[in-house]
């Protein structure tokens, strides 16, 4: 089933530079979609569509079949209900003045979700692996990793269809990277990523789909496997041949 | 890099419990007016208007700051002046902080034309004496009172908080949280309340200790040109303004009322300077 | 070969906290060495030890020799002469090394004349201007006298580090010092950033420090790799073997990690 759509969707700012061109897309229930683009690909203005926090210029954004319409409260709260998000940066992405619960119990509230809260954000702590005691702590007391993991404690929490997460290893250190995919991988069975990155690599790990942008456009979009055997687009190409690799085993 | 990443990591429960000097010796300097303030709610050394002793006497035992051009203890009104200053202290500097903050909230959530509006009116608000709008307040209505100085002072004051405020709720907003707070759904009257309020707080705490010291030498000053409270009531700038004609052949007069300005004035200004440090953790840990 | 760089037993504190403890490695001249740490691991701060460019909260203790000369305890102004001549370093962010109110062309004319003033010459303008535009070249920045006229806010990220690359250069250093240079840039960009550094450090025969927390950035441009973590140097060796056959446990960690994501890129038959 397709969660969320983009059909011809542009996207200007008032000062008329334009960072998106006619952009179709479907995110479907099951399978993660990956998104890769690097600086000035539009990225993170797509991103930002996605989860309704901006309104196309142009073309439509709709969840499950229907436009979104930002005034319709009713039905933003079932679309935020769906649809949840995990950023960059851990540091600056968690209220410093917050302890872990309500950050946790932030879109239980907002959402207006009955459940039993405390209960329900001690099962997500579980969920990302990080002690019962975390709750009633403060994220300066947590490190890059952990506080990541909260960010996806906060996501999960509200049993969302979809999570949208924007280039969320990138400011982590490797092993810690590595832990963060693995849970991400483990939660993709009850929900539906969309990874945002200019990592290809990390993409490939985690999604079935990519998509691949470039300067305001998608260039290349199917099966990962695919497009990792056969970049048909010279810009996926040249992606491919720019990351680094690991000396072949002697 | 690293350096950051391991001060980060560090546990920040190692706080010190030490009471950092300033906050120790603004908040006995404050604290002494407070009782005293109170004190003279049930007690004073004499009447405010009794002539209690000869014509501008010099301190002694009876009148430990000497009397005035009336006959007046200077103790007596020096203690009143006290309860006054922190009346129209506080009252100017809750008031400014209610509208200041709720303007520079409202700023810092409009769109951008309306935002461009209000901070060229706080501009110009900002640029407007304080005596001026003194006049203009006790011109309007019936004469100087307490409640005009409050006004007055408090209404100047405010946008200093609404400019202040208004400059730390847009960093607030510009956090990945506030991005987040939104795709939790969260609207803005609670992300005002959530997460923007809740961390400018401690900067505007110091902010209103530092106005409350301005506004008791504002409350001097008007009352010192005979725009502040009316007799009885002994405000410290009025007993320095009738101090002046005899300042030479009586100094006491007007040292006396100086004195308890000035400590007050410090006495808050220490205690702000103390109270940033005790709200910003960086500093709390680098100490 | 000889020695360039030869740190010994380097130590590192602040305020009763060591930081950096028992590093102890060595240079030679023309030689590309990667430094592997994650963040706290002190990778950075043997760099700015090197370098003579510790924040005054921090001491260090032990022995690094640059080029004959002892950096430990010595005064900044008799470090002056040294870095440039003898030491360069480009840093993750080029907007950082770059001065936001000054031309391209004049940063890099700057060191071009303290560079000649250095050898007792006083070039004229036609000459600094010449080389300017030489050294952007050598980057291969494209339309180099565009890139003299603009300031570091109008080019792109890339074209900034480059930039840099060519005021390092400029003081023709024996050993270049990269801290995380490409960590800030696009992967696309950062391929050529690397190629760029790799050749002309071969080029102009200059040693090299490359520090990163990325493994096959590292094995890219480096020979031989150091592996830092929480201060201390847990292992080293040349970067094939070692990656093949990390003897330490954390040096296998993060030569899996690494893997795996290679792995996710291979796409089998």
């Amino acid at each position: 089933m397709t969660l969320l759509s983009l059909s011809g969707v542009s996207f200007a700012y008032a000062a008329g530079k334009t960072v998106l061109h006619g952009i179709d897309l479907a995110v479907r229930d099951g399978g993660n979609l990956g998104i890769v683009g690097e600086s000035g690909s539009g990225k993170t203005t797509l991103l930002k569509l996605l989860l309704g926090l901006e309104r196309a210029s142009a073309g439509t954004v709709s969840f499950r079949g229907a436009p979104l319409d930002a005034r319709d409260r009713g039905f933003m709260l079932g679309f935020r209900r769906s649809v949840q998000a995990v950023f960059q940066d851990p540091y600056s992405s968690l209220d410093p003045r917050q302890r872990v619960s309500d950050i946790v119990a932030e879109p239980l509230r907002s959402l207006k979700i009955g459940t039993d809260i405390a209960e329900a954000v001690a099962q997500a702590l579980r969920d990302v692996d990080l002690p019962p005691d975390a709750a009633g702590r403060y994220p300066h007391e947590f490190s890059g990793g952990q506080r990541q993991r909260i960010a996806i404690a906060r996501a999960i929490v509200a049993r969302p269809a979809l999570i949208v997460a924007d280039e969320v290893v990138s400011a982590l250190d490797l092993t810690t990277r590595t832990r963060i995919i693995d849970l991400m991988r483990a939660l993709s069975t009850r929900t539906t990523f969309v990874v945002v990155s200019h990592d290809i690599a990390l993409v490939a790990l985690l999604c079935e789909r990519l998509v691949v942008l470039e300067k305001g456009r998608i260039v290349e979009e199917g099966a990962t496997r695919e497009i990792l055997a056969r970049p048909s687009h010279p810009y996926t190409q040249r992606l491919l041949a720019s990351t680094p690799r690991m000396p072949a085993r002697g | 890099m690293s350096g950051h990443d391991a001060m980060v990591s560090g546990n920040g429960r190692a706080r010190k419990a030490a009471l950092p000097w300033p906050l120790a010796v603004g908040g006995l300097l404050v604290g002494l007016h407070i009782v005293v303030a109170l004190l003279t709610l049930v007690w004073t050394p004499y009447g405010v208007g009794d002539m209690a002793g000869g014509r501008l006497e010099a301190p002694s035992l009876a009148h430990w700051a000497g009397t005035d051009r009336l006959g007046r203890d200077l103790m007596t009104q020096i203690m009143i002046g006290s309860r006054i200053a922190l009346l129209v202290g506080c009252g100017a500097v809750a008031l400014g902080a209610l509208i200041g903050v709720t303007i520079g909230i409202l700023a810092a959530f409009a769109t951008r034309t309306l935002d461009d509006v209000l901070a060229a009116a706080l501009d110009i608000l900002i640029a407007f004496p304080t005596l001026l709008l003194a006049m203009l307040i006790v011109a309007s209505s019936d004469g100087a009172s307490l409640g005009t100085a409050i006004l007055a002072i408090g209404i100047a004051g405010s946008a200093i908080v609404a400019r202040l405020t208004r400059i730390l709720a847009k960093r607030v907003l510009a956090m990945d949280y506030i991005t987040a707070a939104r795709v939790a759904g969260t609207g803005w009257p609670g992300i005002a309340r959530i997460h923007v309020l809740p961390n400018i707080w401690p900067t505007l705490i110091v902010n209103f200790a530092l106005q409350f010291g301005l506004a008791v030498i504002a409350e001097a000053s008007l009352s010192y040109l005979g725009l502040g409270a009316p007799p009885p009531n002994a405000s410290w700038g009025r007993l320095l303004q009738e101090a002046q004609a005899s300042v030479y052949t009586a100094p006491f007069g007007a040292i006396a009322p100086g004195i308890a300005l000035v400590s007050l004035v410090i006495g808050l200004n220490l205690f702000a300077d103390g109270l940033r440090d005790a709200a910003d953790p960086t500093r709390r840990r680098s100490r | 070969m000889s020695t360039l760089l030869s740190v010994e037993n380097l130590e590192i504190r602040t305020a009763g906290r060591v930081l950096v403890s028992g590093v102890s490695f060595s240079i030679t001249a023309g030689e590309r060495v990667g430094l592997i740490g994650e963040s706290g691991s002190g990778k950075s701060l043997t760099a700015l030890a090197v370098l003579g460019l510790l924040p005054d909260s921090m001491r260090a203790s032990g022995s690094v020799l640059m080029d004959g000369r002892q950096i430990v305890g010595a005064r900044d102004r008799d470090l002056v002469p040294l870095r440039g001549r003898s030491v360069a370093a480009v840093f993750q962010e080029p907007m950082t090394a770059l001065d936001p109110l000054m031309r391209i062309g004049g940063q890099v004319g700057e060191v071009v004349r303290r560079r000649a003033a250095r050898d007792g010459r006083k070039p004229g303008r036609a000459e600094v201007d010449a080389q300017v535009t030489a050294l952007l070249e050598r980057v291969a920045l494209p339309e180099p006298g565009r890139v003299a006229r603009a300031f570091p806010h109008e080019i792109s990220g890339g074209q900034r580090q480059r930039a840099a690359i060519a005021m390092a250069l400029a003081c023709r250093p024996k050993l270049l010092i990269a801290d995380e240079p490409t960590t800030a840039l696009d992967v696309t960009t950062q391929a050529e950033i690397l190629k760029l550094m790799e050749g002309l450090v071969r080029d102009e025969g200059m040693g090299l420090l490359f520090i990163s927390h990325d493994l096959p950035v590292v094995a890219t441009v480096a020979e031989r790799a150091l592996v830092m973590r929480r201060g201390e140097l847990i292992e080293e060796g040349a970067v094939e073997p070692l990656f093949d056959r990390p003897a330490h446990p954390y040096t296998e960690g993060l030569v899996a990690a690494a893997r795996a994501f290679d792995a996710a890129l291979e796409t089998a038959p």
